[in-house]
């Protein structure tokens, strides 16, 4: 076939050279004139990557010329796979960060003497640097590795764009970086999982619009008459995280050469907002997204289809018709007025419905197959996974009735009932994903031990359990020694004393993250292996019978 | 200022609900019409098809 070269740049290119070449730019005059200095280190960092970023677009035209992708080769369509290969291992490696993270805060509740004393250490600043890794760079890059998988997939076409994909994976782990170099340093704008300020948030929005294109794009160039519905919830996903994210992050900057900004929001209202937000972070991120992987890499994995499309159907609308209302029983006994608080409990009860159509839906999906859980640890990790996100939904529209809350708010039940959602639907869901998606993206079989996918789902299970039952446990203790009061109607215990109590839930807290980290650490190595040997079973048999190469 | 709560919420409360009761039967009907079987079984096996 003759390629032919064409004579410049194609608009694409030209145009993210350019604007990166501004970025560049902009950065190294605000590195130079801020009195900040977090806002030049930070602009310094911009303006490397956007240096680099516009230098590699160059270097690459100038290597190849801008010869066309060929959109199929040989009837197949041409499925671009470097983004995701990029964003799985981004994954593995902000996840084991971000639980190591975890546990180190974990031990800081029970042995405060892990502080240091020091400004960057104390749990102040690294409690949002956990909550980011975990829920932005493991969660979100899981999510936008597997988004680009299962569009192309089922979509059947290539993803739209040669420089816009890899913008948004590349962007959007930047945005990560300067997020929680940020946090470490005390840039915050102190909202609860929105903490990034002003110029990252501008980053991030501008990554994300790209992110909407290319996924949009997929869709338009789609070979498949059918959307399949996990593309539903990933449209859904980043549809609705957009929404959130510009409105809870409407700040004027005090100065463009500062990283301190205030929000157009006050009081109450700015509450509101920001639950509206959380609430849905959760709604959005952590459930309509990672659905979406459910829906793909349960069937895919199970080779049978989904149990009812048609509840898939009603189960997604109810839900994000649903969940954009719960957020104000995050703000029971508060300023906020109380038919909005009791109009989010109401809302989050509702949701019992649509959560549990997903949650059989997945589990369903297995019937006739069940044998498969013996064999196959990946699968088991995704089974238990729905299971825990059944259990999780079904706790938390109780924990959101005000009677509930009044003894589970502010207290460690709180912090239990997130783990078992994060650590056990959200977790397990990626760790099924990233099992399936590298031995996919790199061509082998299978992974590269199935015995050490079985130690990380039974060390990381009996992690969670304890965490989860030790939060319980502390937060109920927690809550009701807060509200006792002696025959005199005084308080019975001082806050201390409750601290005092707690201490040891909190080292086993710290055990049961501590076996989680080990089980990622496996996961890491096992995916490592898979990349660099492949399935290890079948490499073992051709080096017993002969001595030559597997392939 | 409480006039104009009151309104609104006797608006949301009741238009409110029958929009979303409206809705939601458009989706049980789109999900459930006989016609559309077909096309979400093949649908739902869009994953297994290998390529």
């Amino acid at each position: 076939m003759a390629q032919t070269k064409a004579k410049y740049l194609t608009i694409e290119e030209g145009f993210f050279a350019a604007f990166l070449f501004v970025l560049a730019f902009a950065c190294v005059i605000i590195a130079g004139k801020t009195y900040d200095q977090v806002m030049a280190f930070h602009t310094s960092i911009g303006a490397l990557f956007a240096a680099v970023g516009a230098f590699v677009i160059f270097k690459n035209y100038f290597n190849d010329g801008g010869i066309e992708i060929p959109q199929e080769i040989g009837g197949k369509p041409n499925y671009n796979l470097g983004p995701i290969k990029f964003g799985a291992w981004a994954a593995v490696f902000w996840g084991v960060a971000g639980f190591t993270v975890g546990l180190i805060i974990a031990l800081q509740l029970a042995y405060p003497v892990l502080n240091f004393d020091l400004p960057w250490t104390n749990f102040g600043r690294l409690r949002p640097l956990h909550t980011s890794a975990v829920i932005f760079a493991f969660g979100g890059n899981v999510l936008l590795a597997s988004s680009f998988y299962v569009v192309q997939r089922t979509c059947r076409a290539r993803m739209p764009g040669r420089i816009a994909p890899w913008f948004v994976i590349l962007g959007y782990n930047a945005f990560i970086v300067i997020a929680g170099t940020g946090y470490l340093l005390g840039a915050t704008q102190s909202k609860e999982y929105a903490e990034p300020e002003w110029y990252a948030d501008l980053w991030l929005t501008i990554v994300w619009v790209v992110y909407l294109f290319v996924f949009m794009g997929t869709l338009w160039k789609r070979k498949e008459p059918h959307i399949y519905v996990a593309n539903w919830f990933y449209l859904a996903f980043i549809v609705t995280i957009a929404m959130l994210h510009i409105f809870n992050n409407l700040t004027i900057p005090v100065s463009v050469f500062g990283t301190k900004s205030y929000i157009l929001w006050a009081g109450v209202q700015d509450a509101m907002v920001q639950w509206w937000y959380g609430h849905n972070a959760v709604g959005f991120f952590l459930t309509a997204g990672f659905l979406a992987i459910m829906y793909y890499f349960i069937p895919k994995r199970a080779d049978r289809p989904v149990y009812s499309y048609r509840l898939s159907i009603v189960h997604f609308w109810a839900l994000i018709f649903l969940y954009i209302w719960a957020g104000p029983h995050h703000l029971h006994y508060t300023a906020l007025p109380q038919w909005a608080s009791t109009l989010g409990a109401t809302f989050s009860i509702m949701l019992w419905m649509p959560s549990w159509g997903g949650m059989i839906n997945g589990l369903m999906t297995l019937s006739g197959a069940w044998d498969k859980l013996r064999t196959d640890p990946v699968l088991r990790m995704m089974v238990v996974s729905v299971a825990f996100y059944g259990m999780s939904t079904f706790e938390g529209p109780l924990m959101s009735l005000r009677s509930v809350n009044s003894l589970s708010h502010y207290t460690d039940w709180t912090i239990g009932h997130v783990h078992s959602g994060a650590l056990g639907w959200v977790g397990y869901i990626s760790f099924g994903a990233l099992y399936c998606l590298i031995p996919w993206l790199w061509n082998k079989r299978q992974v590269y031990s199935l015995k050490l996918v079985n130690w990380h789902f039974w060390i990381s299970t009996i992690g969670i359990v304890l965490y989860i039952c030790a939060m319980w446990v502390s937060g109920i203790m927690q809550g009701l020694m807060w509200r006792a009061y002696d025959r005199l109607g005084f308080l019975e215990y001082s806050f201390i004393e409750t601290v005092e109590a707690m201490h040891p839930f909190y080292v086993i807290r710290a055990l049961g993250g501590a076996l989680f980290v080990i089980g990622s650490l496996i996961m890491a190595y096992n995916l490592y292996m898979t990349v660099r040997y492949g399935e290890a079973e079948e490499a073992e048999t051709a080096s017993g019978e002969a001595l030559a190469p597997a392939e | 200022m409480n006039e104009s709560y009151t309104t609104m919420a006797s608006f949301a409360q009741t238009w409110g609900l029958v929009y979303f009761v409206i809705i939601f039967l458009c989706v049980l009907a789109y999900a459930l019409w006989p016609k559309n079987r077909k096309r979400f079984d093949e649908a739902a096996h869009i994953p297994l098809r290998e390529d």
